[in-house]
Parts: structure tokens; sequence; C-alpha cells
């Protein structure tokens, strides 16, 4: 595990909103091509901790890198090297597939003709070329989560961040991104992931999972099952939430 | 920066409401208050009573009639008439010329003329009266002149500077321009920034390369475009429609109009940042915009006949400060150096909503 290269390495992160402690030194790293489960109750700062991680809200102490570069300093350098996608669905519903597309691609800088052949390729592999042109509102919300994480990582991010992807999707849709999450990861994109579905945490390579802003169990799903003596993800979350 | 400025175009020409808000207002707005919201008086139904039936009555009938203000609705008999008519609201005025009309006037006991006015409109019965006053007035002089030789000393000759006929669509065209920019600057990019945080699709941008400064760019530049093709086709409208000229520098007005537009939309960022939803937003930029704006900018209401607090108030508003300035370019032709406080008061206010929206959008990000 040690060998693959870091990608994120987050080491005494705190983050303090007056009297309040969101992040209460906060010590993880995540590698190249893993998937990482980011589980926890809702306030227990997940949203905090992936905000810093991307950027949009900088730690009170603490160092936080992200593919190489220190977030709380070079923000601007962290962003243009990652993706996100977040459960609020993140495409325009009033513009077509293709305008999408050539919108955040248009964003992150990539050119006319990278657009054009990421596009191809992505509509290609979900096999949705027949709705290059049709308006997204009229798309089912499981394609469309399909197309809005296509999108998220169409400038070959090091690192996509994932938040609670697939709320509200069907069990079969479901299974589907994970698929591609896997492919995405085999082609060495880090996955970091928050999800509710305690299912999804076991496809998980590693999940830590927090509670009252500390991190209170990270290892493999196999490793704490054993630590906490349970049978599933489910029966582990249950025991540290109490 | 250029892919973001043509989402936001696709937006609104995909957004067949906002495409009717945009385009259709500024010209539904110009012609109803040109046409039908008006304040001239055109062709009053006025009754006449005439006890004396002479000849001199008759010609002032006849100066009444023919001054375009009014239309003969009806010759009365008597008195007992008059009230009927009025209820049936056939007429809006009565006059009564007292018997033996001439005789008392060629004597010189002074002959006297009753109008009746129905005052349940005061301001039209207002004008009605002024102008039968002036119209007998003007007859009598001249009469007294020609017929007795007597030289008249004092003699009122009012001359309207700037709007010799005093139409109101001259008084209507800079407010619809003032609320117009604001509807579209502040309105409209109030509620596309809201509906982004809506859909989560800000959160995207936010996490993308983009910079914050770039990102309200994006938002801004579209509606700076649009807001100023509204601005020419309203003065088209009123150039060619209404036959209202720009007397003063068409360039300066622009650039005045310009600095106006950037300040409603920093209030439009200002109010993105403190609403949830688009339903916000839109009811946010309704009482606190635009009927402010209506109401208190002197637009239609004199700000001079406001109670003190609310002169105080009219005072904040920059859209009383702007109506001011786009009426002394259009009306008067006059230049920066008879406004240029008012230029100056706009100017201190965009700063001020400029700084204040961007320390909301950054305190939104921390």
């Amino acid at each position: 595990m040690n060998n693959r290269k870091k990608i994120i390495g987050v080491s005494h992160l705190v983050k303090k909103f007056g009297n309040f402690t969101a992040n209460d030194d906060l010590n993880f790293e995540v590698f190249k091509g893993e998937i990482f489960g980011f589980l926890g109750a809702n306030g227990a700062g997940k949203t905090t901790a992936i905000k810093i991680l991307c950027g949009l809200s900088s730690p009170t102490s603490g160092t936080v890198m992200v593919a190489g570069w220190d977030v709380g300093k070079f923000p601007d350098r962290v962003k243009e090297r990652i993706g996100y996608m977040s459960q609020r669905f993140s495409l325009y519903n009033d513009l077509t597939v293709k305008e999408n597309f050539r919108f955040y691609g248009g964003i992150y800088g990539l050119s006319a003709s990278a657009i054009k052949e990421r596009t191809a390729y992505f509509l290609k592999k979900l096999e949705m070329e027949q709705t290059r042109d049709v308006v997204l509102s009229k798309i089912p919300l499981g394609w469309k989560q399909k197309l809005a994480f296509s999108v998220a990582i169409m400038h070959d991010p090091q690192v996509v961040f994932l938040d609670e992807p697939t709320g509200g999707v069907d069990p079969i849709t479901r299974r589907q991104f994970w698929e591609l999450i896997y492919e995405t990861a085999h082609q060495g994109t880090t996955v970091f992931v928050t999800t509710h579905y305690m299912d999804e945490a076991e496809y998980c390579e590693r999940v830590s999972i927090m509670a009252e802003g500390r991190i209170v169990a990270l290892g493999t799903p196999a490793q704490m099952k054993e630590n906490y003596n349970a049978r599933t993800m489910n029966e582990v979350f249950v025991k540290i939430a109490r | 920066m250029w892919a973001f400025i043509k989402k936001e175009f696709f937006h609104i020409f995909r957004d067949y409401r906002s495409m009717v808000i945009l385009f259709g207002m500024p010209v539904v707005m110009v012609l109803l208050f040109g046409f039908a919201i008006t304040n001239d008086i055109n062709n009053a139904r006025v009754g006449i009573l005439d006890h004396s039936k002479d000849v001199v009555t008759r010609e002032i009938i006849q100066k009444l009639l023919s001054s375009g203000y009014f239309k003969l609705e009806a010759y009365l008999e008597s008195n007992e008439e008059i009230r009927r008519l009025f209820e049936q609201g056939r007429v809006k005025e009565v006059v009564v010329f007292e018997p033996d009309f001439a005789r008392k006037m060629e004597e010189r006991r002074g002959a006297s003329v009753q109008v009746i006015l129905d005052a349940s409109e005061p301001n039209t019965a207002n004008m009605l009266s002024s102008y039968t006053t002036g119209i007998i007035n003007t007859y009598t002089l001249r009469h007294m002149k020609q017929q007795m030789k007597i030289p008249v000393s004092i003699q009122v000759e009012s001359r309207m500077m700037y709007n010799p006929e005093a139409k109101s669509v001259y008084m209507f065209v800079p407010g619809v321009i003032t609320i117009l920019l604001m509807l579209v600057s502040a309105m409209m990019t109030s509620i596309s920034i809201t509906r982004e945080k809506e859909q989560g699709t800000m959160e995207a941008l936010l996490v993308s390369p983009l910079r914050p400064v770039q990102i309200i760019l994006g938002k801004v530049v579209p509606y700076v475009l649009l807001s100023f093709i509204n601005l020419i086709v309203i003065l088209l409208l009123a150039r060619y429609v209404f036959l209202m000229p720009v007397q003063g520098s068409l360039p300066l007005l622009l650039g005045e109009s310009l600095l106006f537009i950037m300040m409603s939309l920093a209030l439009g960022i200002l109010i993105s940042t403190v609403s949830k939803t688009q339903q916000q937003a839109m009811l946010l930029s309704m009482f606190a915009l635009m009927l402010p704006t209506i109401l208190l900018s002197g637009f239609i209401f004199p700000v001079e006949n406001m109670p003190l607090i609310l002169q105080w108030i009219s005072h904040l508003m920059p859209s009383k400060w702007f109506i001011v300035i786009v009426k002394s370019i259009m009306l008067k032709g006059t230049g920066l150096a008879y406004f240029w406080k008012e230029t100056l008061i706009i100017l201190v206010m965009t700063l001020f909503f400029v700084g204040l929206s961007v320390k909301k959008f950054k305190i939104r990000l921390g």
C-alpha cells in the first residue's frame, strides 16, 4: 500500500467556527487509484472536511495536501487537478447533454477538440450517444447522475470527490454507478466518496468513519468488521455512532 | 470565461418566461405609460348650460370646444339637469353662463361663469378647471382690448420649457428607463444566481478553477448587454412613437446608464447572497427595489410633495438621482456640469454596493 503515490495527505487538520470545532485533529492519507469511503452521521464534520479538501474553505490549522499542492496556500492549483460531483445534481437542466460537456470542459480549460473527443468517449461508454442533443431535464435521474460523474472526470483529475453521489437513485443504477467508479479508479483516478448507504461502504478499499469532528475508525472494511466484531459495515457504523 | 457567458445566454434564450420579461416589458411599459396611463386631457366631455345665449357666450363656447381639450356632450336647459348628468357620469365638467351675459359685460357690471367639476378624479378636475379658466381669460382680455380699447396692464403668458405641450410621456420615459434597467439588472441577475444555488451547480462552479470574480462577471456581463439593448429599444420607441427626442448627448446618457446598470447588478448580487430560493430573490427584488423605485423616486409622485420622512428615504433611492440625470439629458439637454452631484451620489452608491456584495459573496465561501 505505501509504495503507491500519495494523492491526499491530511495532518492535524483543525477547523473552528468560533467556539465550535467542526474538524478536530484529522489525520489520514489517500493513495493513487484508491476508492476511499468517507463516512459519518450528519453533522459529524464530513462536509466541512470535504470543503477544505476541495479548496472552498481554509483550515484553521494543520496541513492538507491534495494532488501535490497545499490546499490552504494554493487552492487554485488544487482546483485544476480535482473533480467534484455532489448529491445535489450539478449539471444544467436547460442545456443539452453536449452543451453541459462543452461548458464544464470550457471551465476547466480543455481545448475545443479535446472537449469533442471526451464527450464522444463518455457518451459511447455510457451508451447514450442518442441523447447528445437532448435537453437534460428530459433525461431520467439515473442517467443524469452517470453523466454528472462523467463530466466531473472529463478533465482527467487526479482525484474526484463524490458527495453522496447515489442519493435518490434506484439499486440497479447504483450498481451501474459503482461499476463506473471501479473503472475510474482502475484507470488511476483516486475516488473520494461519501455515502449513507453502508452496502456501498463495503465496496470501498478503505473507509474512515467520523463522529463529532474526529475520525474514530479508519481501515479496510474487513479490518473494521473484525475490530468491532460485526458482520456488516452497517453494524460497525451503528456501534460507532452509538 | 467565454464559455460561461455563452452558457448564460443559452439559459436566457431557452427560458421562455425570462425572454418575455426581457423583451416584452420595455415595449409594453413604454406603450402603456405613453398611451394609457396618461395625465394629458383630451376630449373631456363637457355639458353647457347657457342662460344667456348671446354672441359673447356663443363665442366663448366656440373657443372652449375648439381647444381640443373638451368635447360637447350636451346642451342643458335647466339647473336640475346638471346633477343628473354628473350622476350618470356623462360629463366631467359643466359650464354655466348667467342670463344677460353679453349685456352685463358691456355695461361693465361683470359677468360670471360657473364651472362645475367632477372632483372624484381630483387631478383631472384641477386640470380641466385651469384649462377652462385660461380659455375664458384669454377671450375676455382680447374682447376688452378690442371692444373697449382699455389697455390691459398685466397679461400672463406662460411657456412650458423643455416640454412645450406638457406631454406626460416626457415624464414617464425616464422613469420607465430607470425601472427597466433596475428590473433587468437586479432582478434577473439575482434570480439567475440563486437558480444556480438551487440546482447545486453553484457548488460545481465554486469547486472549479474559476475564481469568484470570474463567476460573478460571467453572470453579470450578459445582463449588462441585455439592459443596454432594452435601453436602446426604449429610446427608439420614445423617439419614433412618441416623438420625444434626446436633447442632450447620447454617449453621456449611455455612460450614465452603464453606471446605473452596474449599481443595479451589484444590488442583484447582494440580493442573491441573502436569498436561498429564486422566489425569495424575486420577492426581495420586487419589494426592496421595484416598489420603492416606482413610488419614491419621483417617477409618478413628485418627491417635493411627500412628507419629510419619505423625502429623506427617497434620497437613499439610487433611482431618484438617476431619474434626475435622465431627465436633464433627455429633456433639458444639459451636460455633466449640471448633474455631477447626482452622478457622484450614484457612483458612491455603486462602489458601496459592489464592495458589500463582494464581501458577502466571500463570507459565504469561508
